[in-house]
């Protein structure tokens, strides 16, 4: 029983992604187009990258609620650099070089902040990052004052919606990102030390692993991540408003991570889980609207899976 | 004499097939405190959680005030006279003294009203009866422990208990808080209570003590007047030891040492961690195994983990390898040479999800890098040179941890220190839960390495691998270096005898108790 729930945890969102395709494969109508793939896929993106950040911290044991409050903050910040309103640009590429830039170190840096009030104060990853939830939108709005930047910089929006080989720009950026993440978690020692501090964070300690750096480190890796999906999200809309850019992305991402195989607990985590679960998630609910169920229908099968990935994590700790 | 308030007869418990009680049996009289006493592991917890209602036993009967029980809980416990004190105070915090005591059934006014009035009056009075004179509205956290353990006791006694139980209340304690707290419970005593108390200080319980039960390995295997017995025979009686034995030989894999002592490696003086060591000063030499003995809570791991500075000491000097060695964290004294088994392989050692490869070179791992990545195959010859030297069992170096024995387990951490080639190495019961053959091997082991030149610190609740194993020993009682052996004195009686009583042999002063109607 147990070696079986063990198989479906590590395999069962692979088998569930490739079943949704075939199913949508044979009876959706238009599902193999580039057209099609490019939608679900750029819906899936700023999910899976701030996911991967996700990925990270619930590796160590940890939790990020302030990931939408940090895409707003990069999202409110960036038009102002790339659109002169801050000082005038002496041309326009390096305004959005430091209209990218920017708005991801600062997000890294509030992500430092989180890990510094977790590693210092040894407050819960829940309760710390909630600080920034609450506060991060506040200073987004705050520093537009609270208004909506809309701007036409096709040059700056090519980080999403441009396309290379058909496929657009942001899957690409995305596709690096987990293929990035994934060699770091697996193959490097600073990834190994991830999961140490996650299985088993006293024995990571007395075994001379730098505990609290390793936790700075990833809570700003999921700042930084946050930050460049923010930057995509106003670049999709050509408008930034710091109300709604990342709303409600933290539980978005947690569910994908979730989904994927990561132990909740720490110890245990698979980027490309991560990809695979934002994909499940997303065809899921593609399937069920293109064959004309409503999405507040769809919602319910979405936290239907997210009960489903809990048990099986479950199964394997009892 | 009188009827007995408590017999719990032939109780057994197992935990998963594991036995942690094997027909245990306690009687406790009206107005009598009884020590409860042995090593970890001995059934003491099973025992009073048993009888409180947090766990279910398997066989055994219960009589309680002369009728058959069982707690269905520790509540229902509470509720029939029979309250439990913890060493973790379980109150809350940032409630007022007297909510605390009060806590879920408040005295009311009508309307559901609270009667503050009624309530702060009584938890006074209460109080007052242990000589604890404090303002009940002020939340609990602004108080000390030992008030906090008062406070506990009062609310025990106010739910009208007629016997309370204390899971080592005094080892967060300085003296003088100790001192009340023996004198609140002769105070109970006085008023009739019945008190169950377990502890490892020897000197409290001759205090305050009428009898005394030992249990050894699930069973209790001594119940006597306290006074009939020394100190020396309730450690020989907690050990296992016939104090007429003489030393066995060859009751371990330890043989003699033929490698040769060098200069001195460490020397430890004057350590002080809070109230738990107080003063602690132990050296050893390259080539050299020292043991470290010591009962319960005698400070033994806490000196340990601070030579390892994975807890920081509030006093005293470390010298280490010719230079000073009072690190700031483990990363430091691992870098000087340093390595560190815990007594508690699964809580501090292994990393249960990963395995035996990840685990083997936790430590060693940031060496084992190019280019920033993971030599993988640096670290498979790494692992695979200790499967085989040390003959780790396991079906390949990615088998995961956590599926091995915990002698190989065991052996897995052991070699985490190895690969590192340190200078000192601290085992802190290193054959604890191991199988016999397991155990051999991890003897005759640590004694090779010591051969090679390495500094071993072993710590052990087994008399015989210290007697056997050790070149020297330091002996620590209640936080305090009190003896130190060398190899041709090591006798188990001599260091049991130090266990127990230290240099002087002390009895406590008497406490004055006024008794009540």
């Amino acid at each position: 029983m147990v070696d079986r729930a063990l198989f479906f945890q590590r395999f069962g969102v692979a088998i569930a992604a490739v079943l949704l395709i075939l199913f949508n494969l044979a009876f959706t109508p238009n599902f193999a187009t580039s057209q099609t793939l490019a939608v679900n896929l750029s819906q899936i993106c700023t999910i899976v990258i701030v996911g991967v950040g996700m990925t990270l911290v619930i590796a160590t044991g940890g939790i990020d609620l302030s990931v939408g409050s940090l895409m707003a903050i990069a999202g409110a910040l960036s038009p102002m650099f790339f659109t002169g309103a801050l000082f005038p640009l002496p041309s326009l590429s390096i305004g959005i070089t430091i209209g990218i830039i920017i708005p991801v170190v600062v997000a890294g840096i509030f992500g430092l902040f989180n890990g510094w009030l977790i590693t210092s104060f040894k407050i819960q990853p829940i309760i710390a990052t909630l600080v920034l939830f609450i506060a991060g939108r506040g200073i987004a709005q705050v520093s537009t004052n609270g208004d909506l930047q809309v701007f036409k910089v096709p040059e700056f929006q090519a980080i999403a919606i441009g396309r290379v080989l058909g496929v657009p720009f942001q899957v690409w950026i995305m596709l690096a990102i987990v293929s990035i993440s994934a060699f770091v978690l697996h193959r490097t020692v600073f990834g190994k030390q991830v999961l140490a501090v996650g299985g088993n964070e006293e024995a990571a300690r007395l075994s001379g692993i730098p505990v609290r750096r390793i936790k700075l480190l990833v809570y700003m890796i999921c700042g930084m991540c946050s930050g460049v999906a923010g930057l995509m999200v106003i670049a999709m809309n050509s408008a930034a408003d710091a109300n709604l850019i990342g709303l409600g992305m933290e539980l978005d991402a947690i569910a994908a991570v979730v989904v994927g195989g990561t132990l909740l607990a720490g110890g245990r985590a698979t980027i490309v889980g991560t990809l695979l679960g934002a994909l499940v998630i997303q065809l899921v609910r593609y399937t069920l609207l293109a064959n004309g169920v409503p999405d507040p229908a769809a919602l319910v099968v979405k936290a239907g899976l997210i009960v489903l990935a809990v048990w099986l994590q479950r199964q394997e700790q009892t | 004499m009188t009827d007995p308030l408590l017999s719990m007869k032939n109780i057994s418990k197992s935990f998963g097939g594991v036995p942690a009680l094997v027909h245990a049996s306690l009687e406790v009289y009206p107005a009598e405190v009884m020590a409860l006493v042995g090593q970890n592991g001995a059934g003491k917890s099973t025992m009073i959680k048993i009888l409180n209602g947090a766990y279910a036993r398997d066989a055994g009967t219960i009589t309680f005030g002369g009728v058959q029980w069982t707690a269905g809980s520790p509540q229902q416990a509470q509720r029939s006279g029979i309250s439990t004190i913890f060493q973790e105070i379980n109150l809350i915090g940032y409630r007022s003294v007297a909510e605390n005591i009060f806590l879920g059934r408040e005295p009311r006014r009508g309307f559901g009203l609270l009667d503050w009035k009624k309530m702060n009056a009584e938890a006074s009075a209460l109080l007052s009866r242990f000589d604890v004179r404090v303002d009940v509205r002020e939340p609990l956290d602004n108080f000390s422990t030992a008030i906090q353990q008062m406070v506990a006791i009062a609310r025990a006694v106010s739910f009208h208990a007629k016997l309370v139980i204390m899971d080592e209340p005094t080892s967060s304690l300085d003296e003088a808080e100790v001192t009340v707290l023996l004198r609140t419970i002769l105070q109970l005593k006085a008023d009739g209570v019945a008190v169950i108390f377990v502890s490892h200080k020897l000197d409290e319980l001759f205090q305050v003590c009428d009898r005394v039960t030992v249990m050894r390995d699930g069973r209790t295997v001594t119940t006597s007047n306290i006074t009939d017995m020394t100190k020396l025979q309730l450690v020989a009686s907690m050990l296992g030891r016939d104090l007429a034995e003489v030393k066995k030989k060859g009751a371990t894999a330890f043989k003699e040492s033929t490698g040769r002592v060098g200069d001195e490696l460490l020397s430890a003086t004057n350590i002080a961690i809070g109230h738990r060591v107080r003063d602690a000063s132990i050296n050893i030499r390259r080539g050299e195994i020292v043991g470290l003995a010591g009962l319960l809570g005698s400070g033994r791991t806490e000196t340990a983990r601070a030579i390892f500075a994975a807890d920081r000491k509030s006093k005293g000097n470390i010298r280490f390898n010719g230079s000073s060695g009072n690190f700031s964290s483990p990363i430091e004294a691992i870098a000087a040479g340093m390595g560190y088994c815990s007594e508690d392989r699964k809580a501090q050692g292994i990393v249960p999800g990963m395995s035996v490869a990840e685990n083997l070179t936790l430590a060693l791992m940031p060496s084992l890098t190019r280019s920033g990545m993971l030599d993988e195959t640096k670290q498979r010859q790494v692992v695979e040179r200790f499967i085989k030297d040390i003959g780790i069992k396991c079906s390949g170096p990615d088998q995961k941890i956590r599926e091995l024995s915990g002698g190989n387990q065991q052996k897995v951490l052991l070699a985490r220190w190895l690969c590192m080639n340190p200078k000192l190495l601290i085992l802190d019961e290193p054959t604890r839960g191991i199988d016999v053959g397991a155990k051999a091997e991890i003897q005759s082991l640590i004694r090779k390495l010591a051969n090679d030149g390495l500094g071993v610190l072993m710590i052990s609740s087994e008399l015989e691998e210290i007697v056997e194993g050790a070149s020297r020993v330091f002996v620590l009682r209640e936080g305090r270096t009190v003896a130190e052996f060398d190899h041709r004195d090591i006798s188990e009686s001599e260091v049991m005898h130090a266990m127990a009583q230290g240099a002087e042999a002390d009895v406590g002063p008497k406490l004055g108790v006024e008794t009540r109607g």
